[in-house]
Formats: C-alpha cells, structure tokens, sequence
C-alpha cells in the first residue's frame, strides 16, 4: 500500500528512537517538575512555570538557536560534557532528542500537573498519619493515582517529539540517517522538483503515529479521571 | 493523658483552645464552624498551630516554645475521618496493611484477625473501596486507623456523612471498640445522641474556644447566646 524508500524507512525509525530518547529522559524531571509546581510553593516558582512552558511560544528555530548557543561544540554546557563525559550533541541524533525533549517537555509536564492537582490532598494527609513520610507518600499514592496522567503526558510528549522540526532543524541540522527526521525528510522531498509524491508517505506515516499516539493518551487521561474519583 | 493548648488563626476564624483528655473517650462537641476539624488536624500534625503546645504522655508532639513540631508520620496517632479517605487504588486489604508496612511493623496476624472479626470487614478484602458502601468504607477505615497501632484515635465526625441507618449500624462498632481496645480516644461530633454513646466527658467548643468541659450534662444545654444570634 505505502512505497516506503530506505531512506523513508531510516528517517522513520530515526524519528522513533529520537522521540523515545527523549520521552524516556524527560519524564523523570517532567514529574519531578509537574510535583514542584502542583504542590510546592516556593520562591521563583512563576519564573520556572514560565521557563518550562518557553518553547511553547516561542518560534522554535530560537529554541533551536538557544540550544546551538548552550549546546553546541563551543557552547558553555555543550563544551563542558563533550570534555568531562563524552557526550555530543552538535549535529548528532542525540542533539534531536535534546531538542525535542525540550520542545515536548512543557506539555508533558502540563498534562503530569493536572494529573497530581486533581489527587485529593487529604488521602495523603491520611497515608502520613499512618507513618508515610514524604517519599513513601509520594511513592504510594501521589505516584500510583497520577500514574494514568504520567502516562498520557509521556505520550503526549512522544508524539509531539514525533513532529518536531523547527528547534531540531535548527540545531542540528538535516543530515540523513543522522538527524534527519520524518518531519526533515518530508521537509527535504518537497525541496525537490517531484519529490512531493514520496513526501505523501511519509506524510501518511506521521498522520497514522501522531493520531495513535493522541488516541492513547486520551484513552489514559480518562482512565486518570475514573481512578481519582473512585472513592 | 493528651493536653492541648493551642491558638491558630485560619482566615476569619481564631481557635484558642486548652482542654485535657485522661485518656478513655472524650468528645470535642460543637456546631459546625466551632473548630473542631481544626483542632483534631492539629493534633494528628496535619495543621501547625501559631502559638502553644500539644503533649501526649509526657512527650510534646507540639511546641512552639521549644520550636518543636513532631512530623504527623511519627506522631503514631490513628485517624479516621468523616469521608474516610482510603486509598481508591489499594484493596481493603491493603489499605488495612498500609499503617503497618508505613511503620516496618512486622505483620500481626492474631491483632489482623480480631480488628477484621470485630468490624465484620472479612469478606470485603480483595474489593476497592470504590465497591464498598459508605458504613462499609467508615468501618474499613476505622480498621486502618487501628491496624497501625496507634497510642490515640482521633476520630473526625467519622458517622456525618452516613445516614441514620448506616449510623445505627456502626455506632455498637465504636462502642466495643472503646471497650475493647482500651485506647485513647478524641471523638469529635456535633451529634449530642452519638456522644452519650461513645464518650463520658465532654469538651464543648463553640467558635473556636471551649466554653466547657464536663459531663453529659453538657450536651443538653443550648448553644450560648452568642453563638444563637448568628
């Protein structure tokens, strides 16, 4: 039915990896940050609310600019962890999930903090007068109740990382079987005279990824809704 | 013996109450708006009190003086509350387990077996307590509270959400468990019938300050004046 090239097939799988690198290391700081801000009042709180949901507004080539300044080969955190642990980013695939990473981070995070507000903050009164401290708190019923909420945010944020193409683009470029991504590779194709043919499939791919991808999410954001209002 | 002697200001409301319990039942008794809840919450340690102090059996749970607040998780105090609160992901049995894994207590099969006996709670174990009806839940939360070993209970309206037939229903639960568990406990209700049942001394509140303390005899008196003109 879909004619998919090699090169379709290599942007695609590239396109997975990427998007579950980068859902799989946002998620911890997503929940730690969505609990800060549904429960903690502290100092600065509105200035972090605003930077996490940043790259929300903002056009993604200046995120993606941002990232090549602080990321880059010469860039302060960029140079720092090539020297102390090796790792890269400029213009590696590990540079798309940093990128997209951050442009998915502040929907995840929104979708993980809705989750925890709608917790009744009294069953974790009730589990510290059984001797919970904080962490067994957290971990036995803050945890469990916004799990289906975790779990639609992460997938929320894997099918936004899916499609991201501004931020990535912009900094690290489009290099096929590197960081050349769906969204890059349809971007490349209708660059040329008749490639727009072949774009359709990779454009019915994206469609079929991202629709799958919102459905599952709905599906757990309702399961979180039936959970906490279960007793 | 529990003494309490706290002020905490909540918005408009101001609680300043100083009462003692020797130990057996007592009740906080009052309106609604009397400040109860408030007062039990401080107790278990889920509310700070500004000013004062709370000690049970020598040892403060609370004291500004001595910049001393125990964390409710070790003030080992068993609550049940009006609405319950059982965990809505856990079984019954889990969330009768939950205060002794919570404590690392190690597993007590004879005390498991007379809590689950005395509250007539066996056949509802593997449920959720989204399955359970609202007596079911009270007596399920009562065993929580018990299971954890507590040294008090407090019990926070603990029948107000239940109607008189439910009500009738577990009142005789919370009278064995008086007289069988020989614990501590506060019973807070606005219900003077409820209150003859379960405790023999009074401590009557009205707008965040005790106005008596006493006997039955105090829960035939009319609200004062004050509180009338409301």
């Amino acid at each position: 039915m879909l004619d998919l090239t090699p090169q379709d097939w290599t942007a695609i799988m590239l396109s997975l990896r990427v998007a579950l690198v980068a859902t799989a290391f946002a998620l911890p700081p997503g929940v730690a940050v969505a609990w800060l801000l549904a429960r903690k009042d502290f100092w600065g709180k509105s200035i972090l609310n605003g930077v996490i949901y940043l790259p929300l507004v903002l056009p993604p080539v200046v995120t993606g600019y941002l990232l090549l300044l602080a990321f880059g080969r010469k860039g302060p955190v960029g140079a720092f962890l090539a020297e102390q642990f090796g790792i890269v980013f400029a213009f590696r695939w590990t540079g798309a999930a940093l990128a997209c990473g951050v442009m998915s981070f502040p929907l995840m995070v929104g979708a993980i903090r809705l989750s925890i507000e709608a917790i009744d903050r009294r069953l974790e009164d009730a589990a510290s007068t059984l001797g919970a401290n904080g962490v067994w708190v957290f971990l036995t019923v803050t945890l469990p109740l916004a799990l289906p909420g975790i779990i639609a945010g992460a997938v929320l944020a894997f099918a936004r990382a899916l499609g991201e193409f501004g931020a990535t683009i912009t900094f690290v470029s489009n290099i096929p079987g590197e960081t050349q991504t769906i969204s890059a590779a349809i971007y490349t194709l209708t660059q040329v005279p008749g490639g727009d043919a072949q774009a359709l499939n990779l454009v019915i791919v994206a469609v079929v990824l991202s629709l799958a991808a919102l459905i599952v999410s709905e599906w757990f954001n309702r399961r979180a809704g039936a959970r906490t209002h279960g007793n | 013996m529990l003494t309490v002697d706290v002020e905490k200001t909540l918005g408009e409301t101001r609680i300043a109450a100083r009462f003692e319990s020797d130990g057996g039942a007592t009740a906080l008794f009052g309106p609604s708006g009397a400040g109860k809840t408030s007062i039990v919450n401080m107790i278990a340690g889920l509310v700070t009190p500004d000013r004062g102090r709370i000690v049970f059996d020598g040892e403060a749970l609370f004291d500004d003086m001595k910049g001393l607040d125990m964390p409710a998780y070790r003030r080992r105090i068993g609550c049940v509350f009006q609405e319950g609160r059982l965990f809505p992901h856990l079984s019954v049995r889990r969330n009768l387990d939950y205060g002794r894994w919570m404590r690392g207590l190690p597993r007590d099969g004879g005390q498991f077996a007379q809590v689950v006996d005395m509250l007539d709670i066996g056949t509802l174990m593997e449920r959720r307590p989204g399955a359970l009806s609202g007596g079911e839940r009270q007596r399920v939360a009562l065993g929580r509270a018990l299971l954890m070993k507590p040294r008090a209970l407090l019990l926070d309206e603990p029948l107000a959400s239940l109607d008189t037939a439910r009500k009738r229903e577990i009142l005789p639960y919370f009278e064995r468990l008086r007289d069988e568990a020989k614990l501590p406990m506060i019973y807070v209700s606005h219900d003077a019938g409820e209150v003859r049942r379960i405790a023999r001394r009074v401590v009557r509140l009205e707008d965040g300050r005790v106005v008596a303390t006493g006997g039955h005899e105090l829960l035939d008196e009319p609200a004062s004046a004050a509180l009338a003109a409301n």
